[in-house]
């Protein structure tokens, strides 16, 4: 597992890179209570605003860590928005972005890394 | 992940220059977050919005408003005279409130705009005020304008709400006389906390308490509270929550120097006996009384799940823009996104279907009608 400044989790399936967001952003934005996820097949550019998540207290994005094309979403974030809180790590993933090259993913932080990241 | 309107990463330090809360540690030690607000450190959230909000619609909440600016009005000469005078800055009657009562108030300036909304009670010998925190020193300046030293703020006590179906079973047991308080009743309680000034209202349209305590006897009046099982600590984030479900104004959102009380739909304030004026900006407010304000506050609910949050514009069926959200996010007890805003008055019939621009997209809402939660008070 990798992590982003953005405090965002990629995991590596295959040739596409799995994208949620670390349990320290879930709780720091309260309850979700609403969840907007990109199309099938939208190219994204690193920095992009891919998904909108509203808690309670606020809207936030997620930004596209890394150039890719959204090959899948999280349908159940949809019906059931609270899933980020309570199982953000696993069944709360977003969306899978395809890569060309898996090596992007160097840049960003192990676990130790960004568990010192957030104190 | 970016936060749009409440940064994840703190830069410099937020906190500097705020100033604390009497009960600060305790909130602290209840797992309090504590953000800036209104030049204080405040405690946002402790166990979750959503959590804090639903156990006071079920049983009580304690809410730490100590924020807030409680003032004295004491009279120079005598009651009558002061009342009068505190009705000039206000459409509202003053003179007939009966001693160990309470009442909603709106300062208003000249041009019919709301300066501040307050409660003030009647307690005998003089007036006993409780302004919003963010007004505060602008409100004591205006008051002292125009009634010079018969106003006197309150800086020793600290300001407790205690709200919920439970309320009234748990501030009994501390202090018995509650339970024969009405809604809106004021009392004044001698307790091992210290003297109490009690009101029985509060701003989540459940029944509850607002109790003034001197500050060194805040703590352990809280503690006594906390120790009951139905009561919880409630932070600022489901307060705001509560008071929109139960469709009252916050002020510099809902209502503000710009809005009057008829277009804020707060003419039931305005009571029959000044409603031939006397009162700052009273020309507008009795115009607008009679002829109707050209946009009027409404309830708003939208159609899916996304919120639509303060700054949402509204448009027509036909596209035209006919007003803004002033306030909006999820109801906990609604089950759905709940908001507030202002429309041209030809839209703001209950039932009225309007779009709200979220994000670039333009999605269905409908003016409903408030609150969006009946209130359950004591009357």
């Amino acid at each position: 597992m990798k992590y982003t400044e953005e405090h965002e989790w990629l995991r590596v399936e295959g040739d596409h890179v799995v994208v949620g967001i670390t349990e320290h952003a879930a709780t720091q934005l309260g309850d979700v209570v609403f969840v907007e996820l990109p199309e099938l097949e939208t190219q994204v550019a690193t920095g992009d605003e891919v998904v909108v998540i509203e808690s309670v207290k606020a809207a936030s994005d997620i930004l596209a860590p890394v150039d890719g094309e959204v090959v899948e979403v999280n349908e159940e974030l949809a019906s059931n928005p609270g899933l980020v809180n309570e199982d953000p790590t696993g069944r709360a993933w977003f969306f899978k972005l395809k890569v060309e090259d898996l090596s992007v993913l160097d840049q960003f932080m192990d676990e130790d890394e960004y568990a010192d990241l957030i104190g | 992940m970016w936060c749009r309107d409440s940064g994840l990463t703190e830069r410099g330090d937020p906190m500097a220059d705020l100033q604390r809360l009497p009960l600060h540690d305790l909130h602290v030690e209840h797992g309090a977050r504590m953000v800036p607000f209104a030049g204080w450190e405040m405690p946002v959230q402790f166990e979750g919005v959503m959590a804090e909000h639903l156990h006071t619609r079920a049983k009580a909440g304690l809410f730490d408003v100590s924020h807030m600016g409680q003032v004295l009005l004491k009279p120079r000469t005598d009651m009558a005279t002061l009342a009068a005078e505190f009705e000039a800055l206000m459409p509202v009657s003053v003179a007939a409130l009966a001693e160990g009562r309470q009442r909603y108030g709106l300062l208003t300036n000249d041009q019919g705009g709301i300066r501040d909304d307050l409660m003030f009670a009647n307690r005998g010998d003089h007036f006993y005020v409780v302004v919003n925190a963010g007004c505060k020193d602008a409100d004591i300046a205006h008051l002292t304008a125009h009634l010079g030293d018969q106003v006197r703020p309150v800086t020793d006590r600290a300001l407790l709400a205690l709200q919920g179906p439970r309320a009234e079973d748990a501030l009994a047991q501390l202090v018995p006389a509650v339970a024969t308080m009405r809604f809106m009743d004021v009392l004044t309680a001698d307790t091992l906390f210290g003297p109490l000034w009690i009101s029985r209202s509060g701003y989540t349209g459940e029944d509850g308490f607002e109790i003034s305590v001197p500050f060194g006897g805040a703590e352990g009046l809280a503690r006594a509270l906390l120790a009951m099982d139905e009561v919880a600590p409630i932070g600022l984030g489901a307060r705001d929550s509560l008071r929109l479900e139960a469709g009252l104004c916050l002020y510099g959102h809902d209502i503000d120097e710009h809005t009057t009380p008829v277009e804020a739909g707060l003419t039931w304030a305005i009571q029959k006996s000044r409603r031939g004026g006397g009162f700052a900006g009273d020309a507008r407010i009795l115009r607008e009384l009679s002829d109707g304000s050209e946009r009027l506050r409404v309830g708003l609910l939208p159609e899916g799940r996304a919120p639509m949050r303060e700054g949402v514009a509204l448009f027509a069926a036909d596209g035209t823009p006919v007003g803004t959200v002033t306030s909006g996010g999820f109801g906990p007890s609604v089950g759905a996104p709940v908001a507030m805003g202002y429309v041209a008055a030809a839209h703001a019939a209950v039932g009225t279907p309007l779009f709200g621009e979220v994000r670039g997209k333009r999605l269905p809402v409908t003016v409903a009608a408030l609150p969006f939660i009946p209130a359950s008070y004591k009357r």
